[in-house]
């Protein structure tokens, strides 16, 4: 019996199973009585919130699928087919469409979060990246599933961002020739983009997992940006955040429902329930709205190659946004000078989404830039200068106290050095 | 963080305050109870998109004309992706299926369980050997019909008569007849 | 909870994004279709089967000589009030292809409900070559494939006009208010009394394109009505859950704040 976990469980089944592979001891370790911070705010919500999304593009993916022919000419009359003739056909493609952009709003908002609160910062650096990796495999997989309907937008949005390859020098065309399969979109690239679509979610799945167990680690960050001291400043996550998590998702199926069943195609192009059409090019391409920021950093350089290096690196430079932010302070709460220029990078990547949706005209073309000049500003000026420069708010005491308290005591507490734990240091085991 | 104390953190919740067990525990149940229909309703469509779509339900019948079938002809209808045969007995071939007796049989079944009331002349049954599934000649008037005036599988050499019953093996069974219905006198109605 | 610095630029972002909705669009000088009521607008709405049913004989009579409605089967059509005997009549009045006689030749047959809608034209080449060179597109999506398609649909039909003062119709187009670039390859398709109605509405022009708009709702959207009612259970159950789920975590964080 040597190895065999001591299981604690009393139900006979759950112990037998539990201690031959303890997966319902882990699961009442890692969700049951996890602590966590007592002090999250709802924008804590959102990483639960992607997790549900994740699984149910998952379960529509997969239903779609038996449905589905991925064939040039079959695909679009079979996806016309699931809207009309099975059964809630129309049900399931509304949610996996419409799911793909919940899945990005809630994405986008979690990063927010982590780059308002500091979460990116030590030691939560690792699940940071993971984080931007999770976000590179999202948009690969929402790149390619909206090419799967074979709509006039798939086709051509394909063909404007696999031709980008192009401009690497030398070996370019035969990269693009590659990935495509042939020498342009054809039913080549869209096999394998079905192919791809239906993989990268499940490599999603396992970097997830290592997104969390990574946190389960380090432990939550939390709106004060300070770290957990004692047993006082935590919670077990089940019932106190379960219960709060369950309110998020309540408000946001309902949003979901309200885009899915009341403007199901209100973040779609029209242009893409007409048939590919390689003879025909659509006035204006314009890839899905999540993708629109990324886009106008593309366009705001007059030259191919070096767009193409610029939109690169706009998701690069997260990567490398740990090391960047010089401060030792990781919430925004107490960071006054950083604040407005939180505020600016989120009103940038706002335009550069607006501008990237738009044909690429005279003051559009110069916001752009702008806006673009200030999202590489940000990471590489701003966040290493200022961490430097500014003076932070006094940190509280501790994450218990200002609970209890309900007014933080800014003032008081300590005139001197910041308290032991408010700085990105690495943990030190008490 | 790994190295928090679970006693403490146990002593933490229970200090934190002794809920209201009735209040909470209603609550939870109503709110348990319509998670759980709220869920098994999110299932429905999935499991409903499993079944038959209504393209497939729309070819699962199909309307035959039998105006054009002259008396001692055949025709081959595809029902279901199966070759359905038709036949317009002879007045000849229904007294002969009608009087064949039972022991003559391999598979005995009545003609008039075979077809419908007061249409006798009329016989539908699935093309499809019951043997190892070739389908039988007999159609064509240029086809061999067998011994039995019915049909005659190339394969084996099964052999069945003009009700469609098997006379000679290796078949088992009968040709099935499947389910139709008249529609009108000249139109019947299959699936 | 939500700070102020971060809700200001938030707002203001999302004011911003209100507007590239409708900038979104193609970008042309045509004029916007004007804004409409239909019975199948908000929450409730629901298709005018009447109506619906005059669309179809509008696109029966004029439309369909010249676009295709490949998605389209004729069974479908009990989804705007034609019961199964009317179906049967409209497809059997119909010769679609019919597969290949025993020496390969095509043939031809009646429908049967389980046909897809028959196209005017065999393929895309007989289609243009039969219309100058442009391709009537097929009309299973047209509605979902416009931006504010009930809208634009309606408009169009609505808006031949003589080309403005100082300028011609190019050969073979026609001047129109609200399709992009101003001028297209289709003759005004409606005619004062083109189709006589079979329920004896008086078939105006306004009135042939409310209808026609009406049955490519439908087409475009056939699940509309299934779609809103399954909506407003939803939105009600989770209204209810919010509800629910607010207050059990009030209960359970009781003693924390």
């Amino acid at each position: 019996m040597a190895g065999l976990h001591k299981s604690e469980f009393e139900n006979p089944v759950v112990n037998w199973i539990d201690t031959r592979l303890p997966v319902f001891t882990m699961m009442q370790k890692e969700y049951g009585s996890f602590p966590t911070p007592k002090n999250f705010n709802y924008f804590w919500n959102f990483g639960a919130l992607a997790m549900i999304t994740l699984a149910i593009m998952v379960a529509t993916g997969i239903f779609l699928s038996m449905n589905y022919a991925a064939n040039t000419s079959l695909a679009f009359d079979s996806v016309e087919r699931i809207m009309r003739d099975v059964n809630y056909g129309w049900l399931l493609r509304y949610v996996h469409a419409n799911g793909a952009s919940m899945f990005f709003i809630v994405v986008y908002i979690h990063i927010f979060r982590a780059l308002y609160y500091g979460s990116y910062k030590a030691p939560r650096e690792l699940i940071f990246m993971l984080g931007v990796v999770i976000l590179l495999l999202m948009m690969a997989t929402a790149f390619m599933g909206y090419v799967l309907p074979w709509g006039q937008m798939s086709y051509w949005g394909a063909t404007v961002i696999t031709g980008l390859f192009s401009a690497i020098p030398f070996v370019g065309e035969s990269i693009q020739t590659w990935l495509l399969g042939g020498p342009n979109v054809d039913n080549a690239t869209l096999n394998r983009f079905f192919s791809l679509h239906y993989l990268m979610p499940f490599m999603i799945t396992g970097v997830v997992f290592l997104h969390i167990a990574a946190i389960h680690i380090a432990g939550s960050n939390n709106p004060l940006g300070i770290d957990v001291k004692s047993p006082q400043d935590t919670l077990p996550f089940h019932p106190y955040y379960t219960a709060k998590d369950s309110i998020g998702v309540c408000v946001y199926l309902l949003v979901f429902a309200g885009l899915v069943f009341f403007a199901p195609n209100f973040l779609n192009h029209p242009d893409n329930f007409i048939p590919a059409n390689p003879a025909v090019t659509p006035a204006h391409i314009v890839p899905e709205w999540y993708f629109l920021p990324f886009y106008a950093i593309l366009r705001s350089v007059p030259n191919k190659l070096g767009g193409v290096i610029l939109m690169f690196s706009a998701i690069a430079v997260l990567f490398v946004l740990p090391w960047l932010d010089t401060s030792p302070v990781r919430s925004t709460r107490f960071r006054p000078m950083y604040k407005p220029f939180l505020a600016l990078f989120v009103i940038a990547f706002f335009a550069l989404g607006y501008v990237g949706g738009l044909p690429p005209d005279g003051p559009n073309v110069v916001i752009g830039q702008v806006a673009t000049a200030y999202y590489f500003m940000h990471f590489l000026v701003v966040l290493p200068l200022l961490g430097k420069l500014e003076k932070p708010l006094p940190l509280p005491e501790s994450i218990a106290r200002p609970v209890i308290r309900r007014t933080p005591d800014f003032s008081g507490g300590g005139g001197g050095p910041l308290p032991q734990g408010a700085t990105a240091k690495p943990m030190e085991k008490s | 963080m790994s190295d928090i104390d679970h006693a403490s953190v146990r002593e933490a919740i229970t200090t934190v305050g002794t809920p209201d067990p009735t209040k909470r525990d209603f609550l939870k149940l109503l709110t348990g109870a319509t998670a759980a229909i709220g869920v098994g309703s999110l299932a429905w469509p999935f499991v409903s998109s499993m079944a038959p779509a209504k393209d497939v339900l729309a070819l699962s019948s199909i309307e035959v004309d039998l105006g054009p079938i002259s008396e001692g002809q055949g025709i081959t209808a595809i029902w279901q992706g199966k070759p359905t045969f038709i036949r317009h007995r002879t007045a000849e071939e229904v007294k002969l299926a009608q009087s064949t007796p039972n022991k003559d049989l391999i598979d005995p079944a009545t003609d008039a369980s075979r077809v419908k009331a007061g249409k006798e002349q009329w016989l539908v049954v699935i093309g499809v050997c019951t043997h190892l599934g070739c389908i039988p000649l007999g159609n064509k008037p240029s086809d061999p019909r067998g011994d039995f005036g019915g049909w005659f599988c190339p394969c084996h050499g099964s052999q069945y008569d003009a009700s469609g019953r098997v006379r000679h093996g290796p078949a088992p069974s009968n040709l099935p007849v499947p389910q139709y219905a008249f529609t009108s006198d000249t139109k019947i109605k299959i699936g | 909870m939500l700070r102020p610095m971060i809700v200001a630029p938030m707002v203001v972002a999302l004011g911003l994004l209100a507007v590239p909705a409708v900038a979104l669009a193609q970008g042309h000088e045509a004029v916007r279709a004007p804004k409409q009521s239909w019975s199948f607008d908000g929450l409730f709405g629901t298709f005018d089967r009447a109506s619906a049913q005059r669309g179809f004989q509008v696109y029966k009579e004029v439309c369909s000589n010249c676009h295709s409605m490949k998605e389209m089967y004729y069974r479908n059509l009990t989804g705007i009030g034609l019961s199964e005997e009317q179906v049967k009549a409209v497809a059997g009045a119909v010769q679609v292809p019919g597969g290949t006689d025993d020496t390969g030749n095509a043939v031809e047959r009646p429908a049967v409900p389980s046909d897809h809608f028959r196209s005017p034209f065999a393929n895309d080449k007989a289609a243009r070559a039969a219309n100058n060179g442009v391709l009537p597109p097929d009309h299973s999506l047209i509605v979902k494939a416009r931006e504010h398609g009930s809208d634009y649909v309606f408009a169009l039909l609505n808006g031949y006009r003589d080309p403005p003062p100082g300028s011609k119709a190019p050969d073979g187009q026609y001047y129109n208010e609200y399709f992009p670039g101003n001028y297209l390859a289709m003759s005004p398709p409606l005619q004062e009394g083109g189709v006589t109605y079979a329920d004896g509405t008086p078939a105006t022009v306004e009135q042939m394109a409310r209808d026609v708009t009406q049955f490519l709702t439908w087409t475009s959207n056939p699940e509309l009505e299934d779609r809103k009612r399954m909506g407003v259970k939803a939105v009600l159950f989770l209204t209810l859950m919010t509800g629910l789920t607010i207050a059990i975590k009030k209960k359970v964080w009781k003693d924390v704040h």
